[in-house]
């Protein structure tokens, strides 16, 4: 098999005309990890039994002439902080390196009921904390456009693997723009839905009010296909949103003409680097030749996304991570001769720092005494925030902005210094805190020849309109079809 | 000398709820069940997983709120608590704190015939932690390993908490005795101290008699038992009343309560207290009750304590002490009634009679009216119409009880299997009287004489000739009226 590149949906159709079959397509797949993963570290473990399990399910129902879905049979990565029964799901952190949970995420069984192909875990920014993966505690993953840089984060892993073919799609997940970032810096979709489109029961959590899974893919096209795969209410989650369901392929091939795109001009002007501005600039020229209306507009709440975020999101860490003991699964101290020993040791040798400092930020914004300062006063912000996005929402159909001020920087470039780690999610933020559909997608080269995003937002639970305006761009142009070099060798 | 000082008490009751599944997940609440084996994903605290709220548990709660009178909330909240113990699988407890799902009730208690409204603060929902089994010792400190069984993890709890209008160890008492009547008759929780069903924390401070002020007060945990909440209240009084005599000051403070000392030791004081960091659980919305919920979950409020002894009392005649009896003891009411539904044209007295009686002397020792029970109401009420109609001796039926217990058939058939029931009929009756006249002549002459009480040994005569299925009233009017005529 050699087109290691082509999108899931074209994948499909090959499978069922049964010009390839799936064992030669998952064969194929982890050739490919063997071929390139140490040099780009995208996987920590992989799911070779199961994958050729389900595979061999898959041809004798496609022998057997039955209808499956349009990405059945499509390999499909997975971030490591979802529940995987029977494999392990580690969040690259050293307390959870052995963990093996006994149940799937609800998205993992909503992939094998439609007959995706599961084949490994992918690397993050320990416990889904940091925007390079260099936070993991095993490997920083590498981005396949120079193996010098890193992929983005905290799904680095998810996205590199999609980019070098390594999978046709991936999923990671999302609390500050850790899906849309890594796309931008790998040059491929990635779409994070409005909060409660996609359960969250199995995703280790992070933020729980921030927190959403959502895909990697190679298209917009692919996108809309792995959500109507993926979305849906679930009872065991509380925050999943009960809403009808949705077909997102119906936001393919649409017109755009009327569009109305709003651009924020805080994100336009010297916080953002020359060549992703350049980039946007070009792309909006693009949609203006759609037929959509393009406008600059004043809307200052980036600046107070970020303070706010890094308040909420550590506070709700700071107690989601506190199941982490050593008490009943993890790692636990072997040094320890009491129970806070085994507390203290435990947590502190099984936590990387990144976790640590923001655990030690979200117990100080909880504390008695420091609570109504900041985390009520952040919730507050964040009311005003959401109004924000609802007054803008009123007037405009998308906002856009570049996904990431940035192109991927080199490893180590920012790892000494959390503040620039911290907002290099200014962009991202955002949609997370008011809850908004976000993707990013591929719309052109720095100089460097290294991607950059252009991120469109929507209203809550408008992913079609996202969609709509993410497809009709990737129809007139072609920055998610170029390849890194890499690929270019192994074709 | 009339007493100096005062004691105010304020209660914390948590009272487990009787669901039959946990308050997030779908693991089993019963109780006794292998160590680990009622846990799934989310009572483990594993990582991943997410709570759902128990849509019974709400209703329960909602439930203690209208019978103890509180301002139900549309809007609630669940908060995380933080802290860590091994009991707590996430690390934090989920429990309302600052919306709780009821506000403002009150519970009329009794003490020696004088009825005292007690005001309710609030009610709130929260999950329990789970067990320790420590090896070697009672603590987990000096223990050489302890065991954590998480079984009880996250079942249901309410926390009713009360004013501080309690003045006394009694009025205390009181007050705890009634509430657990209260939601035991309502179905939500089932009244076990001892089995840590019921669980009582003691708010107690002491003033000077007429003083307005509230004194510092001290919160006494480990009460276990009706008789504990007594000793512990007098002890604490004693212990604060020694410090303010000797000029000290109290300390704000937890403090444990020991049953075999009968005094109480600090377990931490108010600085040591944790900072549980509470906030908002994201992963539950807030508990909206709408208006249509609350109507109907009080147009089906089952009847509370007073209101059942009231009816019993006056609409069905039964005296209080046997009321009292039947609201006690739950299955046992719950027999009675199902009597009742199928005995219209019985008294309720007489069935109470049997019910409070014999039958209960007799299950007793087999798990009383406990679910074990085959016994239908319909056959048990047939046994006590065959008396009414003389078709059976009490004696009779008393005797024909265990089998009817013991197999639920039909009391005709089991009749018909001792060799039929009673002799009423009168013809049949008479020929054995006359047999055992002409027999006593000697005695008869005694009863003629005025000696009526030597009918009894010819009542005695026609009983044992009768295998004692003879209708004993109407024997003696019989006996009476051949010797006479
Ligand atoms: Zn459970």
């Amino acid at each position: 098999m050699k087109d290691l590149f082509i999108s899931a949906i074209e994948l499909g159709k090959r499978l069922k005309n049964r010009s390839l079959t799936c064992r030669q397509i998952v064969d194929a797949t982890y050739q490919r990890i063997d071929a390139v993963d140490h040099q780009v570290k995208a996987f920590i473990s992989l799911m070779t039994e199961s994958a050729y399990i389900q595979a061999d399910a898959v041809d004798r129902l496609l022998d057997a002439g039955q209808e499956l879905g349009p990405l059945a049979g499509v390999p499909i990565a997975i971030k490591d902080n979802i529940c995987t029964k029977g494999y392990r799901t580690t969040c690259s952190s050293k307390m959870l390196e052995n963990f093996v949970a006994p149940y799937d995420a609800t998205v993992m069984t909503k992939l094998h009921q439609n007959h995706l192909i599961s084949i490994g875990k992918t690397n993050l920014d320990e416990f889904a904390m940091g925007s390079s993966t260099e936070n993991s505690a095993f490997f920083t993953t590498r981005n396949p456009w120079d193996l010098e840089r890193v992929p983005g984060g905290s799904s680095g892993g998810s996205s590199a693997a999609v980019v070098c073919g390594e999978a046709f799609l991936s999923l990671g997940s999302d609390t500050g723009g850790s899906i849309r970032q890594p796309a931008a810096f790998c040059g491929i979709v990635g779409i994070k839905p409005s909060y409660g489109r996609i359960s969250r029961y199995g995703l280790v959590a992070f933020a729980s009010s921030l927190d959403q899974i959502g895909p990697f893919t190679r298209t917009v096209e692919d996108a809309a296909h792995i959500l109507n795969v993926i979305c849906g209410p679930d009872p065991m989650d509380s925050t999943s949103a009960e809403l009808p369901p949705v077909d997102f392929s119906t936001a393919l091939g649409k017109d755009i003409k009327g569009l109305r795109i709003g651009v924020p001009k805080e994100m336009m002007g010297d916080k953002i680097a020359d060549d992703v501005r350049q980039a946007i600039e070009q792309a909006l020229d693009v949609y203006r030749s759609l037929g959509a209306i393009v406008e600059f507009v004043d809307f200052d709440m980036f600046d107070y996304a970020v303070s706010t975020y890094y308040i909420i999101a550590p506070a709700e860490a700071s107690a989601n991570l506190a199941r982490f003991d050593g008490v009943r699964y993890g790692y636990r101290s072997e040094s320890a001769t009491n129970l806070r020993e085994m507390y203290t040791r435990s947590r502190g040798e099984g936590f990387g720092p990144e976790v640590q400092r923001r655990i030690l930020l979200g117990t100080y914004v909880l504390s008695s005494g420091y609570y109504d300062a900041y985390y009520l006063r952040a919730q507050k912000v964040r009311t005003l925030i959401k109004n924000g996005f609802a007054d803008f929402f009123s007037r405009y159909d998308v906002m856009m902005t570049p996904t990431s001020p940035s192109v991927a920087f080199k490893v180590g470039d920012h790892s000494s210094d959390p503040m620039a780690m911290y907002l290099a999610d200014i962009a991202t933020i955002p949609a997370n805190m008011a809850g908004l559909p976000g993707m990013s997608i591929p719309c052109g080269f720095s100089r460097d020849g290294l991607p950059v995003g252009l991120q469109i937002l929507g209203k809550a639970y408008d992913e079609l309109t996202v969609l709509k305006a993410g497809d009709a761009y990737q129809r007139v142009t072609n920055f998610h079809l170029k390849q890194p070099s890499m690929n270019q060798v192994a074709s | 000398m009339s007493p100096k000082y005062e004691m105010v008490i304020g209660l914390e009751v948590h009272a487990q709820l009787s669901t039959n599944t946990k308050l997030f997940c779908g693991c089993s609440t019963k109780f006794g069940a292998d160590v680990n084996t009622n846990v799934c994903p989310v009572c483990l605290g594993m990582p991943g997983a997410l709570p759902v709220l128990n849509r019974d548990a709400v209703t329960m709660a909602v439930q203690a709120g209208v019978a103890l009178n509180c301002d139900i909330q549309h809007e609630s909240v669940f908060a995380r608590k933080n802290y860590f113990y091994p009991d707590l699988p996430k690390g934090y407890q989920i429990s309302q704190f600052e919306l709780p799902v009821c506000l403002g009730g009150s519970l009329d208690i009794e003490v020696d015939g004088a009825v005292k409204r007690i005001g309710i603060t609030r009610i709130h929902m929260e999950e329990d932690a789970g067990k320790l089994l420590h090896q070697g010792a009672m603590g987990i400190a000096d223990s050489t390993y302890s065991l954590v069984d998480l079984n009880r993890a996250c079942t249901p709890l309410i926390e009713i908490v009360s004013e501080p209008d309690l003045r006394s160890a009694a009025e205390a008492r009181a007050y705890v005795e009634t509430l657990r009547q209260i939601l035991r008759t309502i179905g939500v929780n089932d009244g076990n101290l001892e089995e840590g069903s019921l669980r009582v924390d003691i708010n107690i401070s002491l003033r000077h008699v007429g003083a307005t002020q509230f004194g510092t007060r001290c919160e006494v945990k480990n009460v276990n038992s009706f008789r504990s909440i007594d000793r512990a209240i007098a002890s604490e009084f004693i212990r604060q009343q020694e410090v303010l005599e000797s000029g000290g000051r109290i300390v704000q403070q937890t403090r444990n309560y020991h049953d075999d000392t009968q005094t109480t030791t600090p377990l931490r004081d108010k600085e040591d207290a944790h900072d549980y960091r509470y906030f908002p659980e994201p992963d539950l919305l807030p508990l909206l009750l709408t208006d249509e919920r609350i109507q109907s979950i009080r147009a089906a409020m089952p009847e509370l304590p007073h209101a059942i002894c009231r009816r019993y009392q006056q609409g069905l005649g039964l005296t209080r002490a046997d009321a009292d009896i039947l609201i006690e003891e739950i299955g046992m009411r719950r027999f009675f009634e199902a009597c009742l539904a199928c005995a219209q044209d019985i008294s309720p007295k007489e069935i109470s009679k049997w019910v409070i009686g014999d039958l209960n002397a007799l299950l007793k020792p087999k798990g009383g009216f406990g679910p074990s029970l085959s016994l239908s109401p319909e056959y048990f009420v047939k046994l006590i119409r065959l008396i009414s109609s003389g078709a059976l001796s009490g004696k009779m039926a008393k005797e024909m009880l265990p089998q009817l217990i013991e197999t639920d058939q039909d009391p005709d058939v089991l009749m018909a299997n001792l060799g039929g029931g009673q002799i009423s009929d009168e013809s049949t009756l008479l020929e054995i009287v006359r047999k055992v006249i002409s027999e006593n002549l000697d005695v008869v002459e005694k009863v003629k004489s005025g000696k009526t009480a030597s009918a009894n040994f010819l009542m005695g005569q026609v009983m044992k000739q009768s295998q004692g299925k003879a209708k004993p009233d109407l024997v003696m009017s019989l006996i009476l009226a051949e010797i006479n005529t």
